[in-house]
């Protein structure tokens, strides 16, 4: 674990028009460690990670690999001197199959030159069976589910061999099932020698992997060392520069009326025979491992996807199979996974994305005022604490925790009466993190009906009422606040349910 | 949004170079209240249609059937006059017909989920035909004059032909349309990113299906006025005119990938290319010379962002 660093930062600086990114940071990797790089929401770490792999030039200082300043002119140069990276936003071709997106632009050749796809799939299994997830290589890379796309892009990651890998926070929509694996796995790499750097807002994530951390704040270098002497509030103190409580638990409230009611709800292949409530007040968790089918619940319940069989009642009215709109006129609000793909639209401004749910009461005979637009999207960069320089900015250029704000800021603007959340804090820093639990307890407390989707064990065991775990499309356990715990939780989502 | 109005801007400085290089080469005539009346006149109907097409555009999608709904109507009408109905009725009836082409176009998009490319270029064949089963080869000529005089008198006092009030009128509906109302927010929403527009409840069906009918319903109208300024209902009236209109809207600045593009730009666009048009047409250029030159434009604006951004990064990387 000693010895000169493989990959080092030398006092690397990179702005973008006004805003510096990075101001002077440095950073060494040292071969067979798990190293930590820490920040809040728009820190710069991905900033750092995109400069290590030449997708951004460093408007000063240098990037060193064993020793030697490089000059990398995009992520191929990176790769071929050993880096592989995992990027915050997966990129995946949606048309190719997920066994193609592996082995981009290095499909194995078979007989006569051709693409040997057998030996591709196989290839691709055997990757997911060290990450322990079941994947069909074969199937189109559209559709997955953005935790599957993750993994996806770590099996690509681990495809290369590489001496360095780097990932931005790959186990944000993982949950613990999975997250365990890749550990298992990144510490196999460690001692083969390999580096890791690990871009994570879970704390216990990285108390769990990694030997020394790095801590940047506004672009600036805080701190770097061993995560022998740190706890998670002392880590946090250096991120955020003063002190901060990290978990913000639910308060207790009164359940109402039943205002979203879900019965028998069935999708064929996705998920069968879906009974819940959702009372006014309450904080209801759908926990289960990746793949068990929750998000394609919460896509159905808000109409995405047509169900074949159920219902889903809304204050006692039967909702439309099929329409967001019925569905946003009955009062449903809905954060969806997948910021990139469903939640933003990347090349329009800040304001105009926050306003993109909200378009009618914004406007008067369909026109448009512009200055009730903009005094949405002023007041909810506030109460979220937003990092952005100007709110006509696209929000593509803000960092993935802004993004996921902005997302967020989008659907408590309607106020919503019932609010499904997938992944609320996806990406979110410790400090926002707590803020948007407050802000979910806040709305209960007005009487609010709150289905979450989180991975977060913590998260789902600090703010719901209930929790209901998933088992392949199955609900299998329903736990009272007092009778979840993360044992119970973690069995249920495996199958194995006492009863 | 820099960028397009870096882009608008260059139109504008290249609008006045097309003018003024007009102007002298004419020794004059190119700026000169009769040339500007035919000019008009002559780009009127591209404006028009123009004006949905760009809401299409933006949303994604494309109609290339446009022209030939203008065909369409201009045989209807020489039909139904032939068959003694009086103007009053067949003009509404003729919008009417022109909506519906856009409908089957819109459905066949929406419901069935097949690309616009694919679906128009059938369509544009499919209008076609019709016209010719309803009006044959033959013209109809022997409209009343005071329906098709004003392809030679202008708006009395000024230079304006007719049709360009209409347009103007009309862009100045689809301007706020496109940039002022929550209608115009959805459509560049869909074409920017679909399902990102569809998880927020934005109804993108409907709406493609609407954009589909406004603009089948704008080229019948230009139908209307195609036919009149020529006092000619011809089942071959405006053939290949859905070249010359992408070209004005791209060259316009609309991404031909959707989502960006200004109303703005698009009318600066259809100035550019009918100036062009004008000028050679004034100095006796053959129509092949035209189509080409239209082809041209077409793939500079096709190619022009792609080259800008590609002349970005170089620069980027060499600083
Ligand atoms: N392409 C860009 N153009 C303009 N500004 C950018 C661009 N990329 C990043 N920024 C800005 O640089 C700052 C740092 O962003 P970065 O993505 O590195 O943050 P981060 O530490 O990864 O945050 P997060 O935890 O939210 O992912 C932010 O203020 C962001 O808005
Ligand atoms: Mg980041």
């Amino acid at each position: 674990m000693d010895g000169p660093p493989v990959v080092a930062l030398d006092e690397v600086s990179k702005s973008f028009g006004a805003v510096r990114a990075l101001s002077g940071v440095s950073l060494r990797l040292l071969p067979g460690e798990a190293h930590a790089l820490l920040g809040e929401n728009g820190a710069g770490k991905s900033t750092l990670i995109k400069t290590l792999a030449g997708v951004h030039r460093p408007d000063a200082g240098q990037v060193l690999v064993d020793g030697s300043a490089q000059r990398f002119s995009g992520p191929a140069d990176a790769l071929a001197a050993g880096i592989a990276i995992i990027y915050q936003e997966p990129t995946l071709f949606g048309d190719l199959t997920v066994a193609e997106n592996v082995f981009m632009g290095r499909q194995p050749l078979g007989f006569g030159r051709r693409i040997d796809v057998a030996e591709m799939n196989s290839r691709t299994s055997e990757l997911f069976a060290r990450l322990g997830v079941k994947l069909d290589p074969a199937r189109p890379a559209r559709g997955l589910s953005i935790a599957d796309q993750q993994l996806v892009e770590i099996a690509k990651a681990l495809s290369f061999d590489a001496r360095v890998i780097v990932m931005d926070e790959p186990t944000a929509a993982l949950s613990a099932h999975e997250v365990q694996r890749l550990f298992g796995v990144v510490k196999a790499l460690r001692d083969q020698n390999a580096a890791v750097l690990f871009v994570s807002h879970r704390l216990d994530e990285v108390f769990a992997l990694c030997q020394r951390a790095t801590v940047l704040r506004d672009g600036e270098f805080v701190w770097s060392g061993e995560l022998s002497g740190e706890t998670p509030d002392s880590l946090v103190r250096r991120m955020v520069g003063r002190e901060l409580s990290q978990l913000f638990p639910k308060e207790d409230t009164t359940a109402g009326d039943v205002l979203l009611s879900v019965r028998r709800l069935t999708r064929e292949g996705v998920f069968t025979d879906v009974s819940f409530d959702v009372r006014a007040g309450e904080i209801v968790a759908l926990s289960g491992l990746v793949g068990a089918g929750r998000s394609e619940v919460a896509r159905a319940v808000f109409g995405i996807d047509r169900p074949d069989g159920g219902s889903v009642h809304v204050r006692g009215k039967k909702l439309k199979y099929g329409s967001p709109t019925a569905a946003m006129a009955a009062g449903i609000g809905f954060v969806p996974e997948d910021r990139r793909q469903q939640g933003l639209v990347m090349d329009a401004s800040i304001e105009r994305n926050t306003a993109l749910a909200s378009l009618g009461r914004l406007s008067t005979f369909g026109l448009l005022r512009r200055s009730s637009e903009r005094a949405l999207a002023q007041d909810w960069a506030v109460k979220l604490r937003l990092k952005f320089a100007k709110l006509s900015d696209p929000v593509g250029v803000l960092s993935g925790g802004n993004q996921q704000k902005v997302v967020l800021a989008k659907w408590l603007a309607r106020k919503p009466s019932v609010l499904i959340v997938d992944e609320p804090t996806r990406g979110i820093d410790v400090g926002t993190k707590a803020e948007v639990h407050r802000l979910l307890s806040e709305l209960a407390g007005q009487g609010v009906a709150v289905l979450m989707i989180s991975s977060e064990l913590p998260e789902v065991l600090g703010m719901a009422d209930r929790v209901l775990v998933m088992h392949e499309g199955r609900l299998v356990e329903e736990l009272s606040r007092a009778d979840a715990t993360e044992e119970r939780v973690a069995m249920a989502a495996a199958g194995q349910v006492a009863r | 949004m820099r960028n397009l109005l870096r882009w608008e801007t260059a139109l504008v400085f290249l609008l006045i170079v097309v003018a003024l290089t007009g102007q002298v080469s004419t020794d004059g005539s190119f700026l000169s209240g009769g040339n500007l009346f035919y000019l008009g006149l002559d780009i009127g109907e591209i404006a028009l249609i123009a004006l949905p097409l760009t809401l299409v555009i933006v949303a994604g999608e494309i109609d290339l059937s446009v022209a030939s709904v203008l065909g369409l109507s201009s045989a209807l009408i020489g039909w139904l006059w032939n068959a003694g109905w009086s103007l009053e009725t067949i003009l509404p009836t003729v919008i009417v017909v022109g909506a519906l082409c856009g409908a089957v176009n819109g459905l066949l998009v929406t419901r069935l989920g097949l690309p616009s490319l694919a679906v128009t270029i059938g369509t544009l064949a499919l209008y076609r035909g019709l016209a010719l089963v309803v009006l044959g080869d033959t013209a109809v000529a022997d409209f009343p004059s005071s329906y098709t005089e004003f392809g030679t008198t202008p708006l009395p006092g000024t230079n304006i032909p007719y049709p360009i009030l209409l347009a103007a009128v009309l862009a100045v509906l689809f301007g706020i349309a496109l940039h002022a109302s929550s209608f115009g927010r959805s459509v560049y929403a869909i074409g920017a990113n679909e399902e990102g527009a569809r998880f927020s409840g934005i109804r993108v069906k409907r709406i493609k299906l609407i954009l589909f009918v406004l603009a089948g319903a704008v080229a019948a109208i230009a139908g209307i006025v195609y036919t009149f300024r020529f006092s000619s209902a011809r089942a071959d009236n405006g053939v290949g005119l859905e070249l010359a209109v992408v070209a004005a809207v791209l060259l316009g600045g609309v991404s031909i990938f959707g989502g960006k593009g200004s109303l703005f730009g698009v009318l600066a666009g259809v100035l550019l290319l009918g100036g062009l048009r004008n000028l050679l047409i004034l100095q006796d250029t053959s129509t092949e010379v035209l189509t080409i030159v239209t082809g041209l434009l077409l793939l500079v604006s096709v190619l022009a962002p792609s080259i800008t951004r590609r002349v970005g990064t170089l620069r980027k990387a060499h600083t």
